[in-house]
């Protein structure tokens, strides 16, 4: 089955994203000279830098075998931070609702809703340590700060799903239900709750499982949980106990995303 | 038709059982937050004038020290080096990481879970106490900081970009498998520019996080607006502070409207 | 029972979806609404219990005014009309027997709406009127568990279980095959002669239409072209109704595929983010 001619052996790639030639080379000339300028203009100190690699090797070796001996200062953090997360995920859940509720442009009255709206945005363009820093100065050291730090995160992340929730809405059960006659309280629970519940109860339990990650941070600022433990042992040099509490923290998270994932797929 | 009088009266929508497991977990749930709340080492009454103590605080922040704005240009700017930098050798590891922690794509199941604990450690280990280990490795400063976005963000990525592996369309990768050609290119010519498009995503969507998370890597040393930031809160120097949080909130908007906006054009 | 004088509706862009419209129910009977897509239907039945506030006029249920009613006084006053969509418009995370009850939401408190514990004479009413459209023994399943005649039937349970004064009839048949289309439409007409109740069926089917009504008011443009009896809508007279559209493709017989999904009886999932009521709406 010939027609007589050759076809090219030379076969390029196509280029996956930017299809002009120029513009894919000024890219990465572009970001080339981006990390040449960046790298340049960071103060680093290189002779640090190469200490660091023999340092990184020897502290390695310190760390290892990991030191569990001191159990109960481990025991007590790894508990304050989980009390932390879970009242904060409490918290976070049931303050959400009414939040969630007022962003939601389809549901809410305009100037309700801008409200809420910069409210969970301001809440969620600052980092919880930065948070957490505020809630210390304010209410001094200690899980309080935690519990109000985590609390605030949750809030806000958990309405801002909610939010999203609502607005992608049947529209039609909302029409049906006010035809009833039902008041807007009503209208929540019947028409509103079942189509937002399943996904809410999944954003709640992925929050609690987020707010056990950070509940093990913040406390690196002073504000409860393992996180002081773990500052202090690396201000000691006590990098055989940094490691165990490493390790702990890590079975920890792991322990909570097998168990959010189990309830989450009991919840379909 | 039934005759009147023989349909029943009462309607439950869940059985006694299902009654009895639900009011059951609710409990549990109340116990636990009960538990926790009045377990804490907290002293409630100070809740009481926290009202006055934010609006004090508020009060002090304002006016802004505006003219505090020149000082923090370079540590803003190192601020958001350290992110981007980050992200790039978090995009050069995880891709080859991704790879070994797909199901689909792994040489064998050891190589398979040593991947996926390496992105489960990564995922563990909050940014800040990566970026406590580096200080103590590489000293403080932007070093620290890069290494501490990168050791974080590659769990993050790599996750993502595995199951992008995990999901792709398996025609393309057995027509070159089918050629003959060796792993690499099957890897690099079948898989890879199906996941491309996540793999862009996912960078763009890291990034915009390691800003936020870069602001605050300076309290602890390793970098960035947070060192001045964290000495200017712990001097009560709070005309400052303001200035800076305003920068890092207009940093913020910024790299989320960029992440968005690259986003939908890449999807 | 039903008295509109001189509604108007304007909609923000300009658009006027009705003119002046005059309609008066006097008794118990079944009122079909013909017209071309656009022509106001659907505003008109969505103004008489203000889902869509009218821009002017009078509507009067029983002898009260709708249009000056406060938000409390409204709520009192739709649990007297029941509404029937085109969309079903079912509750389809919700059981078919909470679906049903829920028509009595007006009536019941908060708590008792909140734990579903609703009075007996409700329960019972329900389970009659589940059998009565056909659905005995369906209580408990998943709303979207059920095909698209049967969720329309609990649609109509639904608007029965108010014991209204007056029954809003949205495109009830649009969604459906022909088959279906025919029953469903003699189980209105059906339930609201036996319960005494008059109707105002927006319809799409003309002949359908004729065949089912007591009484037939066409639209146009917003304006009322035809008020009488099914009979004398001659051949003349629809096409004046529907302008150069070609009124005969209204008709749907057997076969006629129905793209928003047919009553197979398979139960498919009607999930799906249909926000397209102000289309509906201003389209009529």
């Amino acid at each position: 089955m010939s027609n007589g001619s050759v076809p090219d052996t030379v076969w390029k790639r196509p280029p996956a994203f930017i299809t002009n030639p120029t513009v894919r080379m000024g890219a990465w000339v572009l970001l080339a000279a981006y990390l040449v300028w960046s790298v340049g203009s960071l103060d680093m100190d290189w002779e640090r830098v190469a200490r660091g690699l023999p340092r990184a090797g020897d502290m390695l070796a310190r760390m290892f075998p990991p030191d569990f001996s001191r159990q109960s200062l481990l025991i007590r953090g790894v508990i304050e931070s989980v009390q932390m997360a879970f009242a904060a995920s409490f918290i976070g859940m049931i303050l959400a609702i009414p939040l969630g509720l007022a962003a939601a442009s389809n549901l809410a009255p305009r100037s309700v809703y801008l409200a809420a709206r910069s409210l969970i945005v301001l809440s969620r363009t600052f980092h919880e340590i930065l948070i957490a820093i505020f809630f210390v100065k304010i209410f001094g050291f200690g899980p309080l700060a935690g519990l109000l730090t985590l609390s605030v995160a949750s809030v806000s992340f958990i309405s801002k799903m909610i939010a999203e929730d609502i607005e992608n809405m049947n529209m039609g059960q909302i029409e049906a239900i006010r035809a009833t006659g039902a008041s807007f309280s009503k209208l929540l629970i019947y028409a509103v709750q079942p189509q937002v519940l399943p996904r809410y109860l999944g954003v709640c339990i992925y929050r609690l499982d987020a707010n056990i990650r950070h509940s093990t941070v913040v406390g690196i600022v002073g504000a409860g949980g393992i996180g002081a433990t773990l500052s202090a042992s690396f201000k000691r040099y006590d990098y055989d106990f940094s490691l165990a509490i490493l390790l702990t923290i890590i079975a920890l998270v792991f322990i909570g995303e097998i168990f959010s994932t189990w309830i989450r797929s009991r919840l379909r | 038709m039934t005759p009147t009088g023989a349909y029943p009266d009462i309607w439950r929508r869940f059985s006694p059982r299902q009654t009895v497991i639900r009011t059951f977990w609710m409990i549990v749930i109340v116990f636990i937050v009960v538990w926790s709340l009045s377990n804490l080492d907290i002293t409630w009454i100070y809740l009481l004038d926290a009202h006055i103590q934010a609006g004090d605080l508020l009060t002090r922040m304002f006016p802004p020290d505006w003219g505090y704005t020149g000082r923090i240009m370079d540590p803003l700017l190192e601020t958001i080096h350290i992110a981007t930098l980050g992200t790039v050798v978090t995009f050069v590891i995880s891709i080859p990481l991704a790879f070994l922690s797909a199901s689909n794509t792994t040489p064998n199941w050891v190589t398979w879970f040593i991947g996926r604990f390496i992105l489960v450690s990564s995922r563990s280990i909050n940014t800040v106490v990566w970026a406590l280990m580096f200080v103590a490795i590489f000293g403080p400063g932007a070093m620290a900081g890069i290494w501490a976005i990168t050791f974080r963000s590659i769990g993050f990525m790599g996750k993502l970009i595995a199951e992008a592996i995990e999901e792709i369309d398996n025609g393309p990768v057995e027509a070159i498998e089918a050629t003959g050609a060796g792993r690499l290119k099957v890897l690099l010519i079948g898989v890879l520019p199906q996941v491309l498009p996540v793999i862009l995503g996912t960078t763009i969507y890291r990034w915009d996080i390691n800003i936020r998370e870069s602001t605050v890597l300076g309290f602890v040393g390793a970098g960035g607006i947070g060192i001045e930031l964290y000495s200017s809160i712990n001097l009560f120097r709070w005309p400052e502070v303001a200035v800076m949080m305003i920068a890092i909130f207009v940093v913020v908007v910024i790299s989320e409207f960029i992440s968005a906006a690259s986003r939908s054009r890449i999807t | 029972m039903l008295e509109i004088k001189n509604l108007n509706k304007v909609y923000p862009g300009g658009l006027q979806a009705l003119k002046g419209i005059d309609l008066s129910v006097t008794e118990p009977q079944v009122v079909a609404i013909i017209g071309s897509s656009g022509a106001g239907k659907s505003t008109l039945i969505r103004c008489i219990n203000r889902l869509v506030e009218p821009t002017s006029g009078s509507v009067k249920l029983g002898g009260e005014e709708i249009t000056t009613l406060n938000r409390r006084e409204l709520r009192k006053a739709r649990t007297r009309m029941g509404m029937i969509f085109q969309e079903y418009n079912l509750v389809e995370r919700l059981t078919v027997m909470e679906n049903v009850l829920s028509g009595r939401l007006g009536y019941v408190s908060f708590w008792a709406a909140f734990r579903r514990n609703y009075p007996p004479e409700d329960v019972r009413a329900a389970y009659e009127l589940l059998d009565r459209v056909g659905l005995t023994g369906r209580h408990n399943d998943r709303a979207d568990a059920l095909s698209g005649g049967q969720r329309q039937r609990v649609g109509i349970a639904r608007a029965l279980m108010q014991k209204p004064d007056l029954l809003l009839v949205d495109e009830p048949t649009a969604s459906l095959d022909p088959k279906t289309s025919r029953q469903i439409m003699r189980l209105i007409v059906e339930l609201a002669h036996e319960r005494g109740t008059p109707a105002l069926v927006n319809i799409h089917d003309v002949v359908l239409a004729q065949a089912s009504a007591d009484r037939v008011i066409a639209l146009r443009d917003g304006e009322t072209v035809f008020d009488g009896k099914p009979d004398d809508l001659t051949p003349d007279v629809l096409t004046d109704i529907y302008g150069e559209e070609d009124w005969s493709a209204t008709i749907r017989r057997d076969g006629d595929e129905v793209d928003a999904g047919a009553d197979d009886g398979a139960g498919e999932d009607k999930t799906g983010k249909r926000n397209n009521i102000d289309e509906k709406a201003i389209a009529g």
